[in-house]
């Protein structure tokens, strides 16, 4: 009785947003008088960091820190309508929503800035730090901050801005299929190694490698903090997880987490990362989003490594003990593939 | 842990921004690590009362009668809420952007389809007394044949589990029980393999398992308005169903979400707010609706299983010709957001490849399990678990590395997917070379320059300085669409394979990569 090693591997791609498209979001931006924004939107904040995304977004639109930036969510009342969070639309549409009312806030915020400087706000920049100047001359500047206040108090502007986003509803043709499902995709290659327990049918994945494309990162840490729990929901559902253990019989169904196996702190395993950035051409600052695609390649690379390890394969989910050894058994024990 | 690899497609990005591709920290960061993040469940509202539903016992049985009568009088008991109290009780979620059929009950009146269907409510001053009460109530049952098994409900005689679709299979563009999918002329093309291989896949259902279960707070407001505190991923598609159910104008609901402790797909089919606003109606009271731990692992809705069978014709230079798919989504009791799930499918085959023959048939089946619904990769999860173990074999067939299997038969630029669109900011190519030297998994050098892109060779991978020389590239012809009702003309024969080299050739005549 012996442990193996192997690997696996597997690449896919995932579509942005909903098939078909029809799903718009909107989004509100406006300033105080002290030239400090709100971004309001109906879309939650799942944990995936939409407040986050949004903010940064906004704030590079309008040229200004991020720390000028709160975003407000989840309010039928105060929010605009957005369809919701899920289909891996949230950074593309509600992002693309929040550009567009960023950038209609930003036109009146530099004509205001201009009636305050006397010139044309063609001639002004921002420079992200809360200054509005004259290109090619910084000292004829004035603080977002002043302008704010000028606009309220002294222009009677509002800094404000409304955004949409719509990608409309495509047909379905019956006989073929053919369709618009989604205007842009994201990528990803993972490579799993694991480890398998001839004797038991366990399984033990001891690292990952994955190289993923997601259009633009907007923000690294939101990425990797996206992919390293995908992945490891990815091997939960590979090796561990269901609430129907002996599908298509609905017995003995799960009742707690201590019914519902799931791997614990200990199964997590190194996971290296690569991200890749290709714009897509639609996408806020080109951005696609990494939320839904991040645990798909896991269950195939590892169900293909077990596969390596020990010769067999396993086609239904989750992976258990029980389906390894039955798999061994009946091919009269382990037989791994040429080492990878 | 993460590095970020710029020198891809650094000629298509404008990396010089002030705020995006900075690690900045979330704005509700600290809010959740102090544990003062706010979420639905933390408003505790002056006279809340308690809801809880009575679950049936059966998978599919007749109700012939509800004896509410010792459970009315049990203490605590503020109201009893039953189908005909629910102004509009039949729905189905995706109503909202005119697809399918009304198809579920709030609280089922005639017949349960599934174990665990709620029948009845029950308004109490706490948890306890309403759970009292629901032991109170007698329902007499008239168990009904069961079908799990997606197979066997499409057999001719098996029980009907839904009567709005008495097949056990949605209808699709009002003639089909399946969508289809029909690119090139799959039998043709598997004439053509030198291998033809078909194996089946399951996909098993999963439990969302949020740390929060789904909820939601409702409380009379003035003007006749109600407020809701909810832990929906959706609001507006929630307000908008909970106005539909309950036909009130959708301004007079009020809903307030905000952190979501894990949705993940499954906070997305409103199964709490509808009856916590009807009992705040009711009672003129706070009503609160929370899944216990049980009811969120069973009755609350899972990732749908889905059973997979995938045939595909391969030939012996590594090119795949023919790609064919029956898949069977696993949709319980009632529609949901399966229907939906199943065109996303359709529209993914045959996975991330260009192959010039595909043919899909993809069904949503009925069955007496706890309805289905989204979850993370939602339509895709499941198709690219058996896509991905299928390469795997196809590429010890052909006996190739199945990473330049996977290189080798990657969608690029230009490429024309099944759906009938040009593939267009494709990257799978680079994603797969990136991996490889992540992994220090030896591939070849050919399949290292090759690129997603048309006339662009791969930036030179790291630790590799010795420049290698550009190959060229021909663009593919373009793509002219077919008639609406009938398939693209057959690809022409392949030409002899040159392999070995960078040519291939590819599914609209011959192009190099």
């Amino acid at each position: 009785m012996s442990k193996h090693r192997g690997r696996g591997m597997a690449s896919i791609n995932y579509p942005i947003g909903m098939n078909l498209g029809g799903d718009p979001s909107q989004a509100l931006v406006h300033s105080n008088p002290t030239g400090k924004f709100t971004v309001a939107l109906s879309s939650i904040d799942l944990g995936q960091g939409m407040k986050s995304v949004t903010r940064q977004i906004c704030a590079e639109t309008l040229g200004v820190p991020v720390e000028d930036v709160f975003v407000d969510t989840a309010d039928s009342d105060t929010g605009p309508h957005c369809m919701g969070s899920f289909a891996s639309r949230g950074t593309h549409r509600v992002g693309n929503a929040v550009v567009a009312a960023a950038k209609e806030a930003r036109g009146v915020m530099m004509e205001a800035a201009a009636e305050e400087l006397e010139v044309n706000a063609s001639d002004l920049e921002t420079d992200g730090r809360g200054n509005i100047h004259v290109k090619g001359a910084p000292h004829r500047s004035i603080t977002t901050k002043e302008v704010a206040m000028a606009a309220q108090f002294k222009q009677g502007k509002t800094i404000a801005g409304r955004g949409i986003f719509l990608v409309p509803l495509s047909p379905v043709d019956p006989e073929t299929g053919e369709m618009s499902p989604a205007t842009c995709y994201a990528h990803a290659c993972l490579v799993a190694e694991v480890e398998v327990d001839d004797e038991t049918g366990e399984v033990t994945v001891i690292r990952m490698d994955s190289a993923y494309e997601l259009g633009r990162a907007l923000n690294p840490r939101l990425v990797e903090q996206q992919l390293v729990g995908g992945a490891w929901m990815g091997i939960s559902h590979a090796l561990y997880e269901t609430p129907e253990p002996y599908y298509p019989n609905p017995k003995h169904g799960p009742r707690d987490f201590v019914e519902y196996v799931m791997p614990g702190p200990g199964d997590i395993c190194p996971h290296d990362l690569a991200v890749l950035e290709r714009p897509a051409p639609d996408g806020p600052f080109g951005a696609k989003g990494p939320g839904e695609m991040c645990a798909n390649p896991v269950l195939p690379a590892v169900a293909n490594a077990i596969y390596n390890a020990v010769g067999v394969r396993v086609d239904e989910l989750p992976i258990t003990p029980e389906k390894v050894l039955r798999g061994l058994r009946a091919q009269g024990g382990a037989k791994p593939k040429a080492r990878r | 842990m993460l590095e970020l690899r710029k020198e891809y497609f650094a000629d298509e990005r404008d990396d010089n921004l002030n705020e995006i591709g900075k690690g900045t920290q979330r704005q509700d960061m600290l809010g959740h690590v102090t544990g003062a993040s706010t979420y639905f469940n933390d408003h505790k509202l002056q006279g809340m009362l308690h809801l809880k539903v009575l679950r049936s016992a059966h998978s599919h049985a007749r109700i012939r009668r509800i004896d509410l009568s010792e459970a009315e009088r049990s203490p605590g008991v503020r109201r009893i809420i039953r189908g005909q109290d629910v102004p509009r009780n039949l729905n189905t979620l995706l109503s909202l952007i005119n697809f399918g059929v009304d198809d579920e009950p709030t609280l089922a009146v005639d017949k349960v389809r599934y174990k665990g269907e709620p029948i009845v409510a029950v308004v109490a001053d706490s948890h306890r007394e309403a759970f009292e009460a629901i032991a109170k109530i007698r329902v007499d049952y008239e168990p009904l044949p069961t079908v799990f098994d997606v197979e066997d409900a499409l057999k001719a005689g098996a029980p009907v589990v839904n009567e709005t679709y008495p097949r056990n299979t949605f209808t699709y563009h009002e003639r089909y029980d399946h969508q289809k999918l029909r690119f090139g002329d799959v039998e043709r093309g598997f004439a053509e393999a030198d291998h033809v291989i078909e194996h089946r896949y399951q996909m098993s259902p999963i439990e969302h398992a949020p740390t929060e279960t789904n909820g939601s707070i409702a409380a009379p407001d003035t003007n006749g308005r109600y407020v809701v505190y909810t832990s929906t991923q959706a609001l507006f598609f929630s307000l908008d169903t909970c106005a539909k159910i309950l036909d009130v104008p959708s301004n007079t609901l009020h809903f307030i979400g905000g952190t979501v402790g894990g949705g993940f797909g499954g906070k997305v089919d409103t199964l709490t707010e509808p009856l916590a606003i009807l009992g705040a109606m009711l009672t003129g009271k706070p009503v609160r609706y929370i899944f216990g731990r049980e009811e969120e692992m069973q009755y609350g809705p899972p990732r749908g299983a889905e059973r997979i069978y995938l045939k595909d014709g391969v030939r012996r230079d590594g090119r795949i010709v023919a790609r064919k798919v029956r898949a069977y989504f696993d949709s319980g009791a009632y529609t949901r957001l399966s229907s939906y799930a199943v065109v996303k499918c359709a529209a993914h085959l045959p996975g991330p490849y260009t192959i010039p023959n595909v043919y899909g048939d993809i069904y949503c089946v009925f069955t007496n399990r706890t309805p289905a619904t989204a979850m993370r990769g939602f339509g895709v999860t499941a198709m690219d678990f058996a896509i991905e173990c299928q390469m795997d074999r196809l590429a010890e067939l052909v006996g190739l590395d199945p990473m330049e299997f996977r290189i080798l038969n990657a969608y690029r630029d230009g490429d024309m997917k099944a759906h009938r669109r040009e593939a267009k900011n494709t990257a799978l190519v680079e994603c797969v070379q990136v991996a490889a030297e992540k992994a220090k998994w030896p591939i070849r050098e050919e399949f290292r320059r090759m690129s997603s892109r048309q006339g662009v060779a791969a930036p030179a991978p790291r630790r590799e300085q010795a420049p290698a020389p550009r190959p060229t590239y021909e663009r593919a012809p373009g793509y002219e669409p077919a008639g609406r009702n009938e398939p693209p003309p057959p690809p022409a024969p392949a030409p002899a394979p040159a392999h070995g080299a960078t040519r291939f050739s590819s599914v609209f005549g011959t192009r190099r990569r």
